[in-house]
């Protein structure tokens, strides 16, 4: 039955990127992106800007290449050999992928929180505190201590760790993690948060606590967020990107993505025709 | 029968007890009609455990007691003035009858003709009891089991549960053998302690074992202070951990995190040959080549030092030790999930920072039983020392001297003919014991350190 269906779904073209891929302000803007691993192409000429301030769900079925695309938005992608990436990916007009462009800088830069909650082996003061030391964000005691707790209290998880703070970040639940993990991501201040898929390993009131946090986060924050969860995508975002076997298919207002899709891939997805 | 031939058969008896057993099984579910619980074959390991292994265990068990019985037997018919004679004397006369049987020669005295003839008979009769008994219990065990085997036998736990006590078995054989070392050293050590005081024995700064053998020998007093061995042997471990722990954790780092695959395919079992080249070669190395090298430089710099020296040998050693400490931390490293990686990454950490601060306090459990290992290793090494720093017993922490350790010591006190009741031969074992408990710290420090970052990183 699958079978049949995807093969209705080649058959359908997917020439350009329809909807509103194109914002005026604009934090990230994309164009002609194309990433391969070795030979096999995982991007198609991707072409979007992702809004300052606002968040940006990307959805789409699994291995359609969005958590791809969204690690070409701080360079996590240098790290897997024979990943190439060609085009223009500009933050703040400025080209991230240009040979001046230090991948070290920028990702201090551009944040990210992983689908699996990865707390440093260090305690939970530490893995606040990791990014601080390294780029001398604090420059005494006092300061480290206030960054931690502001980060923590940010993250929503001061209340619950304040009398544990030197004990192991991995005895954490997962929400408490995963928490964790933005904590540290903020607590160096960047101007995006990625997140990859960042509530798909924890239950329904750990995800809530975290959506919550999400919209709280992008007053200050761009965020760009991969979900297989469409409700997710609905709750949190105020545009959705949809991907499809590696084309940037359609990009909406968020409402729109879920009434009223322009591109035919885009219904059988949200209507949960497959996936 | 001899013991291979029976030993064999009960090989034999155990296949065919496979065959038959799954054979049956066969049969009877055809028979009745009726699904057999578990696979054909676990029915046939099922008659092939009862066919051999009690035989087997029997077989064994009577082996072990069989001449201890027959010379207990000899013994009391002996004539009234041979008993009273004591146990070594006995052991000797017995020993003199055993070997008279294998020869075949013919004693000349009656006494031991008699004897010799008695012990034939036991033998003889011994042996066919045994091939009887064995015998018996094999085809007794196929033929019970076989009358067990029905279609829904449940076999398949039975075998289940059979592994089990096998595995059981297993890993009691090594805790024993270990208990069993242990106690012999602790045994031959207090012998050792009752002539020698403990505290001489541990604290003592002179190391002369050669006892007089005449009573005006000058010299060769025996003094047995084990101090500036250990002190030797720490010496050369702390040079070569010195050497090889930096070494061996960069070569690591480098593996894992640094090169292509292509190039770890090829370095990494090259850099673990070194772990084995024999020491002997190791010892050649250092003695002819490093010691002379490090005289040489001493030389330059108007230093007159002898060529053996524990530097060579404890850089040598080093040297050995490197695959120990970069193979299991290569391992380890390795094994630290990506996503950590991913996480410093994403934060804007470098490469080395990730490492420094993320992946080594992620390892260092493996690390630290890498390391262990390599020092336990260094500690027991033997040739390099006997070549390179020499077997003179000085108490110094001057590593451009010759030092010796504790078991270069243990080797020159137990090679050559020696009685096994002297002060001098015990020493060895109360060496053996020091450096036993020794590692035996090291190891419980090194169990600590693991089981405290394993708390605090799992």
């Amino acid at each position: 039955m699958i079978d049949i269906e995807k093969r209705e779904e080649f058959d359908i073209e997917i020439d350009k990127t329809v909807g509103k891929p194109f914002i005026d302000d604009a934090k990230f803007s994309t164009r002609n992106v194309d990433v391969f691993y070795d030979d096999k192409q995982a991007i198609f000429d991707a072409n979007i800007d992702i809004g300052k301030n606002q968040i940006i769900a990307m959805i789409g079925p699994s291995g359609c290449g969005k958590s791809t695309f969204l690690r070409c938005l701080n360079r996590m992608n240098d790290t897997i050999q024979g990943c190439h990436i060609s085009g223009d990916i500009k933050l703040d007009n400025e080209d991230i992928y240009h040979k001046h462009q230090d991948p070290v800088l920028l990702r201090a830069r551009v944040g990210m929180v992983f689908q699996k909650p990865n707390p440093f082996p260090k305690s939970i003061y530490d893995n606040v505190a990791y990014g601080a030391k390294l780029h001398g964000l604090a420059s005494n005691k006092i300061e480290l201590d206030e960054l931690v707790e502001k980060s923590l209290i940010r993250a929503g998880l001061f209340k619950e760790v304040k009398d544990s703070l030197h004990k192991p970040g991995t005895g954490l639940s997962g929400g408490q993690q995963q928490r964790l993990c933005i904590a540290r991501t903020i607590a160096i201040d960047p101007e995006v948060i990625l997140m990859d898929e960042p509530t798909s390993a924890l239950d329904p009131i750990a995800t809530a606590v975290i959506e919550e946090l999400m919209i709280d986060l992008s007053k200050k924050y761009t965020i760009a967020i991969v979900t297989h969860s469409m409700q997710q995508a609905a709750r949190v975002s105020q545009r959705t990107a949809y991907f499809h076997m590696g084309h940037l298919v359609e990009v909406n207002d968020t409402n729109t993505v879920f009434t009223n899709p322009e591109h035919q891939l885009t219904e059988n997805y949200i209507t949960g025709r497959f996936g | 029968m001899s013991f291979g031939v029976i030993i064999t058969a009960l090989l034999a008896l155990l296949l065919l007890g496979y065959f038959i057993g799954r054979k049956r099984s066969i049969t009877l579910s055809k028979e009745r009609s009726q699904k057999l619980h578990s696979l054909p074959q676990y029915y046939g390991y099922l008659i092939a455990f009862w066919s051999s292994v009690p035989a087997l265990l029997i077989l064994l068990f009577w082996a072990a007691l069989e001449s201890s019985f027959i010379i207990s037997a000899i013994v009391t018919q002996l004539p009234m003035h041979l008993q009273q004679l004591s146990t070594d004397e006995i052991g000797l006369f017995i020993n003199e009858i055993i070997n008279l049987s294998n020869s075949g020669l013919i004693a000349e005295d009656e006494v031991k003709r008699q004897a010799v003839s008695r012990y034939n008979e036991l033998t003889e009769f011994s042996t066919s009891i045994k091939s009887a008994i064995v015998f018996i219990l094999a085809f007794v065990g196929m033929f019970v089991a076989l009358s067990f085997v029905k279609p829904e036998m449940k076999a398949r736990n039975l075998v289940e549960r059979l592994i089990r006590w096998a595995m059981i078995g297993c890993a009691s054989i090594a805790v024993l053998t270990t208990i069993g070392i242990i106690f012999s050293v602790i045994f031959e050590s207090i012998i050792f302690f009752k002539t020698v005081n403990v505290f001489d024995f541990l604290f003592g700064t002179h190391w002369s074992p050669q006892e007089a053998i005449r009573e005006d020998q000058i010299g060769g007093s025996g003094s047995f202070g084990a101090l500036p061995l250990f002190v030797g042997t720490l010496l050369i471990s702390f040079i070569a951990l010195v050497i090889a722990v930096p070494l061996g954790l960069m070569s690591a780092i480098y593996l894992s995190e640094y090169s292509s695959p292509s190039f770890r395919s090829f370095a990494k079992p090259i850099l673990e040959m070194l772990a084995g080249i024999p020491t002997v070669v190791y010892g050649f190395f250092a003695a002819l080549t490093v010691a002379p090298f490090i005289r040489d430089l001493g030389e330059s710099f108007n230093l007159s030092l002898s060529s053996e020296s524990a530097l060579a040998a404890g850089i040598v050693m080093g040297v050995m030790i490197i695959p120990f400490v970069s193979s299991l931390s290569d391992d380890v490293i390795s094994a630290v999930p990506q996503s950590m990686r991913d996480g410093s990454y994403a934060m804007g950490a470098t490469k080395s920072e990730t490492i420094k601060q993320v992946i080594i306090p992620a390892a260092l459990p493996g690390i630290v039983s890498g390391v262990l290992l390599a020092a336990s290793r260094a500690i027991g090494e033997t040739m390099i020392v006997v070549m390179a720093a020499g077997l003179s017993a000085n108490l110094t922490f001057n590593p451009l001297e010759a030092v010796t350790t504790v078991t270069v010591q243990m080797v020159t006190l137990l090679t050559g003919d020696q009685e096994f009741d002297s002060a001098k031969t015990l020493a060895a074992f109360a060496l053996g014991l020091g450096l036993f408990l020794t590692t035996l710290v090291l190891n419980i420090i090194s169990l600590y350190i693991v089981r405290k970052y394993r708390e605090q990183y799992e």
